[in-house]
C-alpha cells in the first residue's frame, strides 16, 4: 500500500475536485455564455424553439442597440443605397436608420455615475477608515455602529423620503444626484472595509516616518495608503459593482438626462417585443467595464482575500 | 551629538504607569543601555524622547532645549524600532534615502545616492540595495533598518532592542558592529534591551529600570559590583545570582534579610556542607548546581573537578551581598 499524506491530496481526489470545478463554472458560467451568445444571433434564431446552440452569427443585434430605424418603402430604400455595413444590414430587413439610439448616453451616464460615486466612496471613506483606526475619535464605537447602521434596512425601503428629497432640492434625474445617492449608500462598507485594512497597518511605519523628518500627512500619503492598496482595490471593486447593477432607484429617480443604463436596457426589446438580440448585446456590453475593472485589480482582490493570513 | 535630560518624566496608559517620574542624562557621546525586563518601560521611554508619546509631567531637554512641545521631525532624533521596522513597499535602497529625501533634510540625489551606498557598505548590505524590504533575512532587515537611522547625522540615536529578533551568532557580530560604529560616528546613543550581555558588552553606562522606574544608573563594572539593590544585583550576571537568606551562614552584618552570591563569591572547600545535584558542562564554564538546607545554589567550578551527584562539598560567602528585607543593599 502506498502511504499518503496529509498535505498533498491524490491524484484521484485532484481529478474529482477538478471536475466538481468544471462543473460549477459551467454552470454559473452558462447564462453568461447564453447572453454573449444570443446578442450575435439573428431575432428569429433567438427565439427559435428547441433553442439553437449552432447558429450563423449576426451584428444585428449590436445594430440594433446602437441605432433607431423606421421602416421604409420600397422607392426609398431604392433611393437610399447602403452605404456602410451596419446600414446593409437594415437595409437588408426593409428599414432604414433615422439616427443614433439612446444606449451610448446611457451608457456614459453609467461610467460618470458608477466610477464617480465609486472614486467618492473609496476616497471618503480612506480617510474617515484612517481617522476612526489611529485617532481617539469621542464616541468611536457609537459612530462606527451608526455608519454600519445605515445599511442595515434594504436601500430601497428608504426609497419614498429619498425620492421627495431629490424632488425637493431638484437633484431628481442629475449626474450628482445619483453619485451622491450610490456614494451615500455605499460609504458605510467602504469606511468598515478600509478600516479593517487600516487597522492591519503596523502604527509604527507611521511613526518611522515622523521621526524620519515626514508630516503626519505626508506619512499618511507615502506609507501607509501604498500599503493599503489592497484594501482599496478591494473596496473599488464592490462599491462598483453596486453602483453599476443598481436598478431601483435609478429606475424611480432617473428618467431622462442620469439615467443609467439598467433601467434602459429592458425598454431596448422594442414595440415588437422580440428583439432579444439588441438586448443580450446591450447586457453584453454592460458587463464588459466590471469584468475589465475586477481583472485590472485582480492581482490586489486576490491579495485582499489572503490579506492578514499572509502578513504576520 | 547631543546632550539628553529627562526630567521627572512619567507617563502613564489608563491606570498602567509606564515610566515613572524619570531622571536621567546622557552626556556627548555616550552609550548609555537601558536595562530591563519586558514591561518595565524601556519601549515607552524611548518613544517618549522620540516624540511619539507626551509625557504627563516632567520635561525633556536635549543640547538644553526642551522638546516636548516639538513634533518627531523637530526633535532631530532617529529611531530603530523593536519591529516592523522597513517600509514594506520600498527597496532596500528607497527605505535608506527615505530620512535623507524628507521635507526636513531634502538632501540632492547625488548626496542622497553617495550615502545610501556608503551605509550601505558599512552594514555590508550593498548587495541588496534593490532587493524589496520584504525579500530579506532577518538580519538583513535589521542592518537596514539600523542603517536608515545612521544615513541620518542626528542628534541623538534611540534604538529599541534592534537585535533581539536575530540568532545569537549574528548578534554577536553586530554588537561588535553597532560599538564600531559609535565609536567612529561618536554619536549620542540611547539603545534598549533586556539582554544582560549587550548592557555589559556596549554600555558606557547602564541604566536599570523595574516596573517603569529608573533603579540605578551607572558604568556596567559599578552596576554589576555594587548594586543598589536584589533587583539590580539579579539582572546582571551569568549564573543568576544565589539569593539565600542572610543567616544560612556566620557573619552576616545587622539588619541583613538575604545573603547574595555570585559564583565568584563562592569559595569551595570549607564552611557549610552543600550536596551536589547535577554538574553542566557548557564548554567555556562548567556549572555546578548544589543544595544548601533545602536552597539551591548554582555556581561554576572547574571543568575537572571530580565530582558526581550525590557528593558533598562545603562552601563558603566571600565578600559577598548583603541585602536588607525590603530588597535594600546594606553591605
Ligand atoms: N499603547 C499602550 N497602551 C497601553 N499600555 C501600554 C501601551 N504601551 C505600553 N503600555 C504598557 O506600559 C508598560 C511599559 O511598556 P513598554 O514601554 O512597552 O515596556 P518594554 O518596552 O520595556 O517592554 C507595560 O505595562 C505596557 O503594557
Ligand atoms: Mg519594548
Amino acid at each position: 500500500m502506498s502511504s499518503f499524506s496529509v498535505t498533498e491530496p491524490s491524484r484521484r481526489l485532484k481529478w474529482i475536485a477538478g471536475l466538481l470545478v468544471v462543473g460549477y463554472a459551467l454552470v454559473t458560467l452558462m447564462p453568461l455564455m447564453w447572453i454573449i451568445a444570443t446578442g450575435f444571433k439573428s431575432s428569429s434564431d433567438s427565439i427559435a424553439y428547441p433553442p439553437k446552440v449552432v447558429f450563423e452569427p449576426t451584428l444585428e443585434g449590436y445594430v440594433n442597440l446602437f441605432t433607431v430605424q423606421n421602416r421604409a418603402s420600397p422607392e426609398q430604400l431604392a433611393a437610399n443605397p447602403p452605404e456602410t455595413w451596419y446600414e446593409q444590414i437594415v437595409h437588408d430587413k426593409g428599414m432604414m436608420i433615422s439616427g443614433p439610439s439612446r444606449f451610448g448616453e446611457r451608457f456614459m451616464n453609467s461610467v460618470i455615475i458608477g466610477f464617480g460615486s465609486t472614486f467618492l466612496s473609496v476616497f471618503l471613506g480612506t480617510l474617515a477608515a484612517y481617522g476612526f483606526s489611529r485617532y481617539r475619535v469621542p464616541l468611536k464605537d457609537d459612530l462606527l455602529f451608526f455608519i454600519l447602521s445605515t445599511r442595515m434596512m434594504p436601500p430601497i425601503a428608504v426609497a419614498i423620503p429619498i425620492f421627495l428629497m431629490f424632488r425637493a432640492t431638484g437633484l431628481s434625474d442629475t449626474h450628482a444626484g445619483m453619485i451622491l445617492l450610490y456614494t451615500a449608500v455605499n460609504l458605510s462598507l467602504a469606511v468598515w472595509l478600509l478600516k479593517g485594512f487600516i487597522d492591519e497597518i503596523p502604527r509604527e511605519y507611521e511613526e518611522a516616518a515622523l521621526i524620519d523628518g515626514y508630516t503626519r500627512f505626508q506619512a499618511f500619503y507615502k506609507v501607509v495608503l501604498p500599503q493599503a492598496a489592497t484594501g482599496i482595490a478591494s473596496t473599488a471593486i464592490f462599491c462598483l459593482i453596486f453602483a453599476w447593477n443598481e436598478y431601483a432607484f435609478a429606475v424611480l429617480l432617473t428618467s431622462g438626462t442620469a439615467q443609467t443604463a439598467p433601467p434602459f436596457i429592458p425598454t431596448i426589446i422594442g414595440s415588437s417585443g422580440r428583439d432579444w438580440p439588441a438586448v443580450s448585446a446591450g447586457a453584453t456590453l454592460f458587463l464588459l467595464p466590471v469584468i475589465v475593472f475586477t481583472i485590472l485589480l485582480r492581482k490586489h482582490l486576490l491579495r485582499g482575500i489572503t490579506f492578514g493570513a499572509v502578513r504576520k | 551629538m547631543a546632550e539628553v535630560r529627562l526630567a521627572g518624566v512619567t507617563k502613564s496608559f489608563g491606570t498602567t504607569p509606564a515610566v515613572i517620574d524619570m531622571d536621567m542624562s546622557m552626556g556627548h557621546g555616550e552609550f548609555m543601555v537601558l536595562l530591563g525586563p519586558t514591561g518595565a518601560g524601556k519601549t515607552t521611554t524611548l518613544r517618549l524622547i522620540a516624540g511619539l508619546e507626551t509625557p504627563e509631567r516632567g520635561d525633556i531637554l536635549i543640547d538644553g532645549r526642551s522638546v516636548v512641545g516639538e513634533t518627531p521631525a523637530q526633535r532631530d532624533v532617529a529611531m530603530v524600532f523593536q519591529q516592523y521596522s522597513l517600509y514594506p513597499h520600498m527597496t532596500v535602497r528607497e527605505n535608506l534615502a527615505f530620512p535623507l529625501r524628507s521635507p526636513v533634510l531634502r538632501t540632492p540625489p547625488d548626496e542622497v545616492r553617495r550615502k545610501v551606498q556608503q551605509v550601505a557598505e558599512t552594514l555590508q548590505i550593498a548587495h541588496k540595495l534593490d532587493n524589496k524590504a520584504t525579500a530579506l533575512s532577518g538580519g538583513e532587515m535589521q542592518r537596514v533598518s539600523i542603517g536608515r537611522a545612521l544615513v541620518r547625522d542626528p542628534a541623538l540615536f534611540l534604538m529599541d532592542e534592534p537585535l533581539s529578533s536575530l540568532d545569537a551568532k549574528l548578534r554577536a557580530d553586530l554588537r561588535v558592529e553597532l560599538k564600531r560604529i559609535h565609536a567612529e560616528l561618536g554619536a549620542t546613543l540611547l539603545y534598549v534591551t533586556h539582554d544582560q550581555i549587550e548592557a555589559m558588552t556596549m554600555a558606557t553606562r547602564i541604566g536599570v529600570l523595574e516596573n517603569g522606574r529608573l533603579v540605578q544608573i551607572g558604568t556596567p563594572r559599578e552596576i554589576y559590583e555594587q548594586p543598589l539593590n536584589l533587583y539590580v544585583a539579579s539582572r546582571l550576571g551569568q549564573p543568576r545570582i544565589n539569593v539565600l537568606p542572610a543567616n544560612l551562614f556566620p557573619g552576616a552584618p545587622a539588619g541583613a534579610g538575604t545573603i547574595a552570591l555570585r559564583p565568584e563569591h563562592i569559595r569551595i572547600g570549607q564552611g557549610r556542607p552543600a550536596s551536589v545535584v547535577r554538574i553542566e558542562h557548557l564548554g567555556d564554564q562548567t556549572r555546578l548546581h548544589l543544595v544548601l538546607e533545602g536552597h539551591p545554589v548554582v555556581t561554576l567550578s572547574e571543568p575537572d573537578l571530580d565530582l558526581e551527584p550525590g557528593d558533598t562539598l562545603p562552601i563558603e560567602p566571600v565578600n559577598a551581598l548583603y541585602f536588607d528585607a525590603a530588597g535594600a543593599r546594606i553591605a
